[in-house]
């Protein structure tokens, strides 16, 4: 076996291609230096993979989800919990469920666009009840990039003064459903704050390249054909090809950063999953965003004598503090919205309001708070459409005729349209404290089909997320009450079942692994992203976070990789990298 | 279906020996149709490799299987004043289909109508399909209602719950059935809030500071 060593040398070695990696590509590229950008799954490119504006007759599943598409067929991400050829393991009673896009642009292209910047006190939490731990950083050091985010990016939401929801740059946000003015009366008997929600999608025209939101409710199969919303395809990779200064190497496998006898980085050997060949590809920088696991993992199978328990890893921190957002969820039907009149709400993709987190948690048995997701009313039709109708059709009279339960034929049809457009759902995502333990090492025993060693979990809640759950779903329970709603799945949650606490992973907000700080000997990365042991590594994805807050993390991992990327540019013009 | 046919509907080269044998089945056993390839939507390059396999397996069910499928499917969705029967939306060849996508429907839809034969063969001396209308419903009114049902027919009932359920997401997801069931999107539009005289059904109102601050457009 040869190994191909590539002849040019960049500036930046990246690695990922999503939020982290295309910001810093972005910046890097815009500036005029020379990037590679290597990404572990297929080139894909928005405007000719069109899953947009389909029909559910053009997928011979109606759109179901599959191993390739977790998340339905018109779904724009490729890959998520079980890759072919490259398995996990759990450590023994643990839970852990690891989402891996494999693609250009990653989750990018199909994430929820909800975009919430950090408050001040998200940075201080240590502070405040002296859990976890604080940032290196605070809210006035990464204000002016959320607001440049805000800026370049494109956000809608409304400024509402909120301490710890911070205000910025809005576009006007769309108004409520139907369904979702009925939340929000529910939501203000039960005392339960609800504003506009905050999403990276166009009301407006930003600028020349991009389009407006045309409302087809599909955001998750990414914008196609407006660049309405925000993916790191349309909005960052594509625009920074356009300076060449990058060259994108897809189904480039990451195996190792390479260090030099000064222990510093220099690159990194990868995989060609194409031809199956070994590469190699040189840098003065080497800048990870592989995803919070998957870059930790690089670090840890990055051996060599300067760093002997992995690349960055003296502190013995990278793997540590692996958390996810809890999760906990309720659905069931407005009957006030049975037979109701039909129009096209599909929206944006997305929740046209949200509850950032309204309460003080001296008050409460649980230290972190949550914030709620909305969802509802009449949605296209998919795979799983009416499914468990025979629930329903006994349970509630059909326009004043009770029935019996079940059936089949006309007066079945006429169940279908009664209820079609009456459901109504909510989900909590909260804050969990990162703790030393819960973390991804590597297993000693278990390789990829690459030869890569993988990654093995253990990772357990705590009494802190366990009692969060339990209160969003009293919460939702009394929420779906105050609002007329009857429950008709998420209502079973007691001691036994967490709650209902979603496993760790499946929110899919993996973080922490990899945490910034101020102390070397606690933390891997300084306060611009930087390897303490290593000073021209950097990691821009989610393992920088030091906590995740109940804020979803693209937003901030954008404000970050943006922030880091013109730090090394100061750096290189100062020779100190 | 001879060789070359064979490789440029399944993607030349990325395919095992055995799957070329499976892809030459439908014609040379059953006689079913071999379903144009074709998408008009994204796959990727793996993806693909599964698509052209699953669509080139031979028939899960047989001609049996699929006569009774078909009577059950109509039964439970017939044409009415909306919208026409389940089989006019071609719903039997998505059941056919997603069995073979998820294979976890299949022992229990197998299972099942050979049950329903059985059952029919017992009281009849016939399986449902040669039974007349009559005997069809009676057996069918036996297990379509989970609560009524006699505790011995539970098997049915589960097996009719999985008709039903599979049925409905055949035919709704249909051009036919979307038409029925009124979905109005999925087309690029101006969201102007909820309409004014459904507003005004349900006795709501957007509030001052909403329709100040969110986006509206001039119709």
């Amino acid at each position: 076996m040869q190994i191909k060593k590539q002849s040019k040398h960049y500036d930046a070695v990246i690695v990922g291609s999503g939020a982290g990696g295309g910001m810093a590509a972005y910046t890097l590229a815009k500036a005029g230096l020379k990037v590679c950008l290597l990404e572990a799954g297929a080139m894909y490119d928005p405007q000719k993979n069109i899953t947009q504006l389909k029909n559910p007759w053009e997928s011979p599943r109606r759109g179901a989800s599959t191993k390739f598409r977790p998340f339905g067929d018109f779904d724009a991400c490729y890959y998520g919990w079980d890759v072919e050829g490259e398995p996990y393991t759990k450590a023994p009673g643990t839970e852990w469920d690891w989402w891996r896009a494999r693609m250009l642009g990653g989750r990018t292209n199909h994430w929820g666009r909800i975009s919430l910047r950090f408050g001040p006190k998200d940075f201080k939490r240590k502070d405040i009840d002296g859990l976890g731990e604080n940032w290196p950083i605070g809210y006035e050091d990464i204000k002016p990039f959320y607001d440049r985010v805000d800026k370049l990016i494109g956000i809608f939401g409304t400024n509402e003064g909120l301490e710890d929801h911070p205000d910025g740059f809005f576009l006007p946000p769309p108004k409520p459903r139907l369904h979702e003015l009925f939340i929000q009366k529910g939501a203000a008997v039960s005392g339960v704050k609800v504003i506009p929600s905050r999403l990276s999608i166009l009301t407006q025209k930003l600028n020349d390249e991009r389009g407006v939101c045309f409302f087809c409710g599909q955001c998750n199969r990414n914008c196609s054909m407006a660049k309405a919303d925000f993916s790191s395809t349309n909005v960052l990779i594509y625009p920074a090809l356009a300076t060449g200064n990058i060259d994108v190497v897809p189904n480039a496998m990451a195996r190792e950063v390479l260090t030099n006898n000064e222990g510093l980085a220099t690159g990194i050997s990868y995989i060609n999953k194409d031809d199956m060949m070994e590469y190699q590809v040189t840098g003065r920088t080497v800048i990870l965003a592989a995803s919070a696991c998957e870059s930790s993992r690089l670090l840890l199978n990055s051996k060599s004598k300067r760093h002997p328990n992995g690349l960055a890893n003296s502190s013995d921190v990278v793997g540590r503090y692996l958390h996810d957002s809890t999760g906990a969820a309720m659905g069931g039907v407005l009957p006030q919205l049975f037979d109701r009149k039909r129009y096209n709400e599909d929206g944006v993709g997305g929740m046209h309001i949200y509850s950032p987190w309204w309460l003080d948690n001296k008050k409460l048995d649980f230290p972190r708070g949550y914030h709620i997701e909305y969802w509802g009313g009449m949605s296209q039709p998919a795979y799983g459409f009416g499914g468990g109708i025979e629930g329903m059709n006994g349970k509630f009279a059909v326009r004043g005729q009770q029935k019996e339960a079940g059936g089949y034929g006309k007066s079945l049809k006429e169940d279908y349209r009664y209820f079609y457009g009456a459901s109504v759902g909510m989900a909590g995502r909260g804050e969990a404290i990162p703790l030393y333990d819960n973390r991804c090492e590597i297993d000693p025993n278990v390789v990829d089909k690459f030869g890569i060693p993988v990654l093995k979990f253990n990772v357990k809640w705590s009494d802190h997320e366990i009692l969060q759950a339990k209160h969003m779903k009293e919460t939702f329970d009394e929420m779906m009450h105050n609002m007329g709603a009857i429950v008709t799945w998420g209502g079973d949650y007691n001691k036994e079942n967490n709650y209902g606490l979603e496993s760790p992973g499946k929110i899919i907000h993996e973080a922490g692994t990899a945490r910034m700080g101020s102390d070397p000997k606690t933390s891997v990365l300084n306060k611009y992203n930087q390897a303490h042991d290593c000073k021209n590594l950097f990691v821009v994805d989610g393992a920088a976070f030091t906590s995740q807050a109940d804020k979803n993390i693209t937003w901030t991992i954008l404000a970050l990789s943006m922030r880091a990327s013109e730090y090394i540019i100061a750096e290189m013009k100062k020779q100190n990298l | 279906m001879n060789r070359r046919e064979t490789l440029k509907l399944l993607g030349v080269g990325a395919i095992s020996g055995t799957a070329l044998v499976s892809g030459c089945k439908p014609k040379d056993d059953k006689g079913g149709a071999v379903t144009d390839p074709e998408f008009t939507y994204d796959r990727a390059k793996e993806e693909l490799v599964r698509e052209k396999e699953l669509l080139a397996q031979a028939n899960f069910f047989s001609k049996e299987e699929m006569a009774t499928i078909t009577i059950l499917s109509d039964i439970i969705i017939p044409k009415d004043e909306v919208s026409g029967s389940a089989s006019e939306a071609k719903v039997p060849e998505f059941i056919e289909f997603i069995v073979k996508d998820m294979p976890q429907h299949q022992i229990p839809m197998r299972g099942g109508l050979r049950w329903l034969d059985l059952q029919c063969l017992n009281r009849f001396g016939k399986p449902f399909r040669e039974c007349s209308d009559k005997q069809q419903i009676e057996l069918i009114d036996m297990i379509a209602y989970p609560n009524k049902a006699k505790p011995e027919m539970s098997q049915g009932v589960a097996f009719f719950n999985r008709m039903r359920n599979l049925v409905a997401s055949g035919f709704y997801t249909s051009e036919m059935g979307v038409a029925d069931i009124g979905y109005a999107g999925n087309s690029p539009n101006q969201w102007n809030g909820v309409p004014d005289d459904v507003l005004k059904q349900y006795e709501l109102a957007y509030t001052e500071k909403q329709l100040k601050e969110c986006v509206k457009f001039d119709r």
